[in-house]
């Protein structure tokens, strides 16, 4: 056993830290209430080589490994959830399956400029018709003709849609159906018949963009097949284990942050003759806050560090995210609560922070999904 | 062209107000130490005269073995060579002492044209290291500069910033230059250069490395002696919110105040 970091990782989480307090934390607020997308920020995340952090540096990026990556996605989400996510969905969702199941050419040819931070991706599973059941419900269609795929369907949900370069798309490549009648296929997002919408108005996380898409007689060559065809299920499973930990660490980073506010807000704040925290019911209910966050970090870091040794970490991983994703809910409640009326206030960040977070037991697998997979792990079915 | 920039650990400075008398004392301060604020400036300036003159940058500091890590920021920033001065007899040494060991250590590392560092530390605030070090050195002394011009044919062209204005100077070749954060905007450390700074072997310099005397560093030769060590008491403020009816009468019963208070 081992709790240090390498002198690589603190160092990553310095650097993260001082870059998040200095360009991320200042325009957090800014970037909720305008709902501008942070190109400015992505621009200097990829300059200081974050944006392929935990992608090898053959095809663009850093050559981290993944605890480095979920150390990134929490520190980033001590500043900013919308931010986060962003770079969450970037290296977990588009990155990781281009670098996992991706062949030589496409590597070089996709992996490449998202990995050296050019440009972002994304990746297409959900539909209107499909979410916790993908393998039931995906009914966008690919068909081989003439040596190209032609894609019709259309897919919801999709982080960094619009702003993305590429997209993976998860699409159903034999009719008769079944678990492996799903394909992952790279579509260039400028391809004739790609149409996002509006980004959608949602409670939080207001500066990450999230689309409808509309894929109509979308063509792209045969050689855009991702990893095999008829495993885009069990390639998709793969990458959300990986996406998981980034989703838990980023629960983690918000809930740090919630609990920072409150921290110093609550040495501040008179009440009864003397600062909150000299009350036991706020002293109770920062231990808790600092103990849940500390649990949820570690649980986050074990699955990281499996992955990292090359060993089996789903379970790990729907733990990690479950945990950290419902404690983070307890902890923004409760520094909300230390807030009194101000935590209910725009002019402080913690109902923002709430706001941003309850995606986290959505995304990327909902906590009922995870329990389900965490059940069918420990109880053998 | 060769450069060396001198910097120190410090604490950080959002925890500067954290630190107790006894931890001064002793030395052994418990925040997060980092590369002085100051010295970030010094080290970016250090890393443009590189890349606009070519030539060698090595950071230097005089500390004890965990003062590498502040090395190893400026090496994840792009420095390419680090030295670290360390001895126990060089403990509770004052600006005139760390000039010395620093100056001593600058001869070894061969000839210098500018010398750069931060304008001050932010623990002992002093600014005292760059005077002694160009005396030391015989090096032309430049403070507070704001801005380095040209560096041709022996000499150097900056920019000061005076009480009453700014002035541009040309002076001789070496020179030790201590810079004021307005001469640049420091880079952050990159990811690759953070990689590059965790594998970095850093050398260690110790007494007997160095041209210098053990009588002549350390506390014991000390010209300036810290008989008492206070923490000032906290500065309680106040909080005035003005807000009149219009923006202007905002503006106005504002600028009445800040006059009544002598600010303008
Ligand atoms: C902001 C945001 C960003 C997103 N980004 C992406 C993205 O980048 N790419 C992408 O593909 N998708 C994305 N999604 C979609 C997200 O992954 C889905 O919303 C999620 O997987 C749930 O699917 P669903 O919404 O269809 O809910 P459903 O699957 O319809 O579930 C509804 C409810 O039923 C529960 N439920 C479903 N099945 C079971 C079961 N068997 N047992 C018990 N309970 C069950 C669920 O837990 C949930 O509570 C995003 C969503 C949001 C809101």
């Amino acid at each position: 056993m081992n709790f240090q970091l390498t002198d690589e990782q603190a160092g990553l989480r310095r650097l993260v830290r001082d870059f998040v307090d200095k360009e991320i934390k200042p325009i957090a607020a800014h970037t909720d209430e305008s709902g501008e997308f942070p190109w400015d920020t992505l621009r200097k995340l990829g300059g200081l080589g974050l944006l392929g952090l935990n992608i090898p540096e053959a095809y663009g990026g850093a050559g981290a490994d993944h605890l480095s990556a979920a150390i990134l996605i929490e520190e980033i989400g001590r500043g900013c959830g919308s931010t986060g996510l962003i770079v969450a969905a970037h290296l977990g969702l588009a990155c990781g399956p281009l670098n996992a199941f991706g062949n030589e050419a496409q590597k070089q040819r996709f992996l490449e400029p998202l990995a050296s931070g050019r440009a972002i991706g994304c990746l297409a599973l959900t539909e209107p018709g499909a979410g916790s059941d993908l393998a039931g419900g995906v009914r966008t269609f690919a068909e081989l003709r003439g040596g190209e795929w032609v894609i019709n369907g259309s897919k919801m949900w999709l982080t960094n849609g619009a702003e993305a370069e590429t997209a993976i798309l998860l699409c159903r490549t034999d009719r008769t159906g079944g678990s492996r009648s799903l394909s992952q296929i790279i579509a260039p997002t400028n391809t004739p018949g790609i149409t996002f919408g509006k980004p959608e108005r949602k409670m939080g996380l207001n500066g990450s963009h999230t689309y409808a898409v509309s894929l109509e007689d979308v063509r792209v060559p045969a050689e855009n097949l991702l990893g095999e065809e008829g495993c885009g299920l069990q390639q998709t499973l793969e990458v959300l284990d990986g996406g998981r930990i980034g989703i838990g660490a980023l629960s983690v980073g918000l809930a740090q942050a919630a609990y920072e506010a409150a921290m110093s807000y609550a040495q501040e704040r008179i009440t009864f003759g003397a600062p909150l925290t000299r009350h036991q019911a706020i002293q109770f209910k920062i231990a808790d806050m600092a103990t849940q966050i500390d649990a949820a970090r570690l649980l986050v870091w074990r699955a990281a560090w499996l992955r990292d040794q090359g060993q089996p970490y789903t379970l790990e991983a729907a733990q990690a995210k479950l945990f950290a994703t419902e404690m983070a809910e307890k902890v923004c409640y409760e520094a909300i609560q230390i807030h009194g009326g101000y935590g209910y206030s725009r002019d402080y960040p913690v109902e923002r922070i709430y706001r941003d977070n309850r995606l986290m037991a959505i995304g990327e697998g909902t906590s009922e999904i995870q329990r389900l997979v965490i059940a069918r792990r420990v109880l053998g079915l | 062209m060769n450069i060396v920039v001198c910097v120190k650990q410090t604490p950080d400075t959002a925890e500067l107000p954290k630190i107790s008398v006894a931890e001064v004392t002793s030395g052994d301060i418990k925040t997060t130490l980092v590369l002085n604020p100051w010295d970030e400036f010094a080290v970016e300036e250090g890393l443009q005269l590189q890349d606009r003159f070519g030539g060698d940058v090595t950071v230097v500091t005089v500390g004890e073995e965990k003062a590498t890590e502040a090395l190893k920021d400026a090496i994840a920033r792009g420095v390419q060579s680090a030295v670290l001065l360390s001895d126990p007899a060089f403990a509770g040494s004052d600006a005139w002492g760390t000039a010395t060991i620093l100056a001593a250590a600058i001869k070894k590392n061969g000839p210098v044209d500018v010398v750069l560092a931060g304008k001050q530390s932010v623990d002992g605030n002093s600014g005292l290291v760059a005077p002694g070090l160009a005396r030391k050195l015989g090096a032309t002394l430049l403070t507070n500069v704001t801005k380095i011009v040209d560096v041709a044919g022996g000499k150097i062209t900056v920019e000061r910033q005076l009480e009453e204005g700014r002035e541009t100077l040309t002076a001789s070749l070496p020179a030790v230059v201590s810079v004021s954060k307005e001469i640049n905007d420091p880079r952050y450390p990159t990811f690759m250069g953070i990689r590059k700074a965790s594998k970095a072997q850093i050398p260690v310099w110790s007494l007997a490395d160095l041209d210098v005397s053990a009588g002549s560093v350390g506390q014991t030769a000390a010209l300036a002696q810290w008989t008492d060590l206070r923490k000032p008491a906290a500065r309680s403020s106040q909080v005035v919110l003005v807000k009149e009816a219009t923006v202007e009468a905002t503006a106005a019963k504002l600028a009445d105040l800040l006059m009544a208070e002598k600010v303008i």
